[in-house]
């Protein structure tokens, strides 16, 4: 009976590669451990191994194929003994047999060494939800586009490496650095091509010590230069807090605003999928808490580059954060010569008149999509995506509580102390006579984030929790 | 005052462990020309005067909030900063007021910042710990104990990508000397060869903890080994030992050779701030510090075998006691911040 060998999965949320080079033909004797292709997802190149012994009897994808979809069978092995002539076309039904183990070059903690899982067995997570509902566009035009201009589709990912690429073209006290940045690409391929284009002066590898590194770079601005340091993921950012806040925010009002520190603190935040609770949280809150920082946290390709362009440019410090689930994410980008949007400004993704959907980063695919479940229940719900969270928008919030009256917050994290707190409090002081009925606050779990799949998708935000929580602030049951 | 002559002798550095790599040669007493001890006995005289006024308004209740006196330490900073170039950066930590001065910065700027006046050099919104000039390249004022020491890297990471040629001085305390940063300053220093000299200010005390209570290695200068980085003790007592070492230093880095660490062995007169009790020292300990190694009177001494005549040496004095005593009117004078500026300096653009 021939061995099904059907293409892996490289991370939980992949779901199509390019099977970039056969290392092995037709014919081939293969044992356990054996390399046998090499398969590109757009996060990375990883080697696909043998874990069963046979003889290769038909390769059934062929080499340079894009857009192989996860599970496909891509060739047939035959067992010891068997005729390879003898192998039978590729059986329809699952096949439990067939299990290969793709190994991702070791690397830190990312969550893309996962091993393989069929397609057909997706496991349903939370952050799986949450990367589905990623895909839903904005339902209006962003008023910052010209009229006319061509709209070309961009990763999130791709968005943010040409914004920092134009901006290290345009001045060059610009300067990346961080864990993985230069020779591997990024950990999250971010910084992909870089080190190509600009060596390695300006894309410097760090030991992993982001305390020391922190402070490096936020002395590099201070000394008049204009770095970028690139946390792995934020939750390791925890150990450089004390630069971002103590040496960077505070650093111009101490001063009396004769030192400044322009420079850019950029990485993944919050949930990702079944990494756990020490590589999920969601620190947008704590940063957006701090005086004398910028905090942005787009969730479209559009944004992230034009506003990590502003973002490289602005004097102050910024937090950027971005979302490891948005990274392979396509959206529209306008081609401009200069994409550049302004900081501290919302943006209205949906219209709709009887309720507010306030939300940012992944959360506004969830709001987008809730608004689509409900616009067919007869409630029209406008989306607002905040973008900054600090200089937090306010008059875009209140004027959409001003034409809706009703109010929910859709947050990836915990609800104690949180953007979604902030905004209840916002509309308390400054908009309760637009209020017909208590703003609702639909944001994570108050648990660290576990683990199992079943459990991690009870503890994160979904759409199905926005549209209850919609519906109860309409009071439609 | 104290008669008894100080200690001329050589820097006490223990002999560098057997290696054969490049090491820097063991630096020698500066030769200093009758004018530059003039100088530094001025220099040396202007922060300490300077900080027994603020340790007055301190008293007085002008200057509020934690207040860290540089006095009996004045010949590291003074033999350091004299080597400098106008290309050069500093940065320290909290006890800063007198390398302040030794960047060109006015006292009555200084001063003023202590009373937390708008003159001050932070508006009055840093106090002493946080005072900085980019204009005269000092860099804070920090008040995080080891947080320089990754900035000053970062400072000198700047000069080489710039290739201005400059070379960023950190300093930092035998307390701060045991901060996970500083390692992760060392290794990146050395990993990419900048113009770094770290400097450990021990004057054997963090707060209350004497240096051998606190580090298992507590010959510091022998701390950047496991990096690389060569390290030199220096008696922090002596401007020309100072001086000397500075001279060295200087050389290594600006060779491209990396960075390079000065373990400047000194002594704070007054407590750790001005609400130290000092129980953890004997009246007896400082008073024989203050006898026999007094930095001041070890310059004066050797003016006066230059001879340089007492009137002279009188008229320094005479005119650093009025620079002083106009700074601390000025910062008595001189208005609070208007309540406008609580508003202002949190971001520098609008948004």
């Amino acid at each position: 009976m021939a061995i099904d060998i059907k293409m892996p999965a490289l991370s939980p949320t992949m779901e199509e590669g390019t099977l970039a080079k056969w290392l092995v033909k037709e014919g081939d004797q293969v044992k356990s451990g054996d390399i046998m292709a090499e398969i590109e997802t757009d996060k990375a190149t990883m080697e696909f191994e043998a874990v069963d012994e046979g003889t290769v009897a038909k390769i059934l994808v062929a080499e340079g194929t894009d857009g192989v979809k996860v599970g496909e069978v891509i060739m047939q092995l035959t067992a010891e003994g068997e005729d390879a002539g003898s192998v039978d076309a590729p059986a329809q039904t699952k096949d439990d047999t067939a299990k290969p183990d793709a190994k991702a070059d070791a690397k830190k903690d990312d969550g893309v060494e996962d091993s393989a899982h069929p397609a057909q067995e997706k496991v349903e997570t939370g952050a799986r939800q949450m990367f589905d509902a990623a895909k839903n566009d904005a339902q209006v035009r962003d008023p910052e586009v010209p009229e006319g201009t061509e709209m070309v589709k961009q990763t999130v990912r791709e968005a943010l490496r040409d914004a920092m690429a134009e901006e290290m073209r345009a001045d060059d006290r610009v300067f990346v650095m961080g864990e993985e940045v230069a020779q591997y690409q990024g950990a999250y391929k971010v910084t992909q091509g870089l080190l190509d284009e600009f060596g390695d002066k300006r894309v410097i590898d760090t030991p992993i010590t982001e305390y020391g590194f922190a402070g490096v770079g936020t002395g590099a601005a201070m000394g008049g230069l204009r770095p970028i340091v690139e946390f792995m993921t934020f939750n390791f950012a925890m150990q450089a807090i004390d630069h971002i806040v103590n040496s960077a925010a505070k650093t111009n009002y101490m001063s009396g605003g004769q030192m400044r520190c322009p420079m850019v603190f950029r990485g993944p935040n919050g949930a990702a999928s079944r990494v756990g609770a020490q590589h999920s949280q969601n620190y947008a809150p704590w940063y957006a808490s701090v005086p004398g920082l910028i905090v942005i946290a787009p969730y479209d390709a559009a944004d992230a580059k034009g506003l990590m362009k502003a973002a490289i440019r602005s004097e102050d410090p910024v937090v950027f954060l971005e979302n490891e689930l948005l990274y392979g994410r396509s959206f529209e980008v306008p081609k401009l010569d200069d994409w550049v949007l302004p900081i501290g400004k919302a943006r209205t993704m949906r219209e709709g008149k009887d309720v507010t959907i306030v939300s940012y980063s992944i959360g506004v695919g969830l709001a987008l999509e809730a608004a689509e479940t409900l616009a067919g229940e007869g409630i029209d719900a406008e989306v607002i995506d905040l973008r900054t969270l600090r200089p937090l928008d306010k008059a875009a919030v209140l004027t959409s509580l001003a034409k809706t009256n009703r109010l929910v917050i859709v947050e990836e994290g915990w609800p104690t102390c949180s953007i979604a707190s902030e905004i209840a409090a916002l509309v308390m002081e400054e908009g309760f006579d637009d209020l017909d009925a208590p703003v609702l606050r639909v944001c994570n779990e108050d648990v660290p984030l576990p683990y199992a799949a079943n459990l991690e998708k009870l503890a994160l935000v979904s759409a199905d929790k926005v549209v209850s929580a919609v519906k109860k602030v309409c009071y439609r049951a | 005052m104290a008669k008894a002559p100080a200690s001329s002798s050589k820097a006490p550095s223990a002999p560098p462990p057997a290696s054969n790599r490049e090491r820097p040669d063991e630096p020698r007493p500066y030769e200093a020309s009758k004018e530059e001890l003039l100088q530094f006995y001025h220099d040396m005289l202007l922060i300490r005067r300077f900080e027994e006024k603020a340790g007055q308004l301190y008293g007085l209740g002008l200057i509020g909030g934690f207040c860290h006196l540089y006095i009996g330490q004045e010949a590291v900073a003074v033999g350091l900063q004299s080597a400098l170039t106008d290309k050069d950066s500093v940065i320290t930590g909290y006890r800063d007021h007198g390398h302040m001065l030794l960047c060109g910065i006015p006292p009555k700027d200084v001063m003023a910042e202590l009373t937390g006046r708008q003159a001050g050099i932070s508006k009055g919104k840093g106090g002493s710990m946080h005072m900085f000039s980019v204009e005269h390249k000092f860099y804070g004022g920090h008040g995080i104990v080891g947080a320089q020491v990754s900035l000053g890297t970062g400072l000198g990471f700047a000069h080489k990508y710039r290739g201005d040629g400059g070379v960023a001085l950190a300093y930092f305390g035998d307390g701060a000397a045991n901060q996970g940063q500083v390692y992760e300053s060392f290794n990146m220093a050395e990993l990419w060869k900048l113009p770094v000299i770290f400097v450990i200010e021990n004057n054997q005390y963090a707060m209350g903890t004497s240096v051998n209570r606190a580090s298992s290695e507590d010959q510091l200068y022998r701390r950047g080994e496991s990096f690389r980085i060569p390290g030199i003790q220096v008696d922090g007592m002596d401007v020309l030992a100072a001086r000397g070492a500075a001279e060295t230093a200087l050389e290594w880095v600006r060779a491209g050779k990396g960075p390079i660490i000065l373990e400047m062995k000194t002594y704070r007169y007054r407590g750790h701030s001005m609400s130290d009790p000092a129980k953890y020292r004997s009246r007896e300990e400082v008073q024989a510090v203050r006898d026999k190694s007094d930095p001041i009177e070890h310059v004066k001494k050797l003016l006066e075998e230059q001879g340089v005549a007492e009137a002279d040496l009188k008229k320094t004095e005479q005119d650093i006691r009025k620079i002083v005593a106009e700074a601390a009117d000025f910062s008595e004078s001189t208005p609070e911040p208007d309540p406008k500026e609580l508003y202002t300096d949190v971001l520098v653009e609008t948004y």
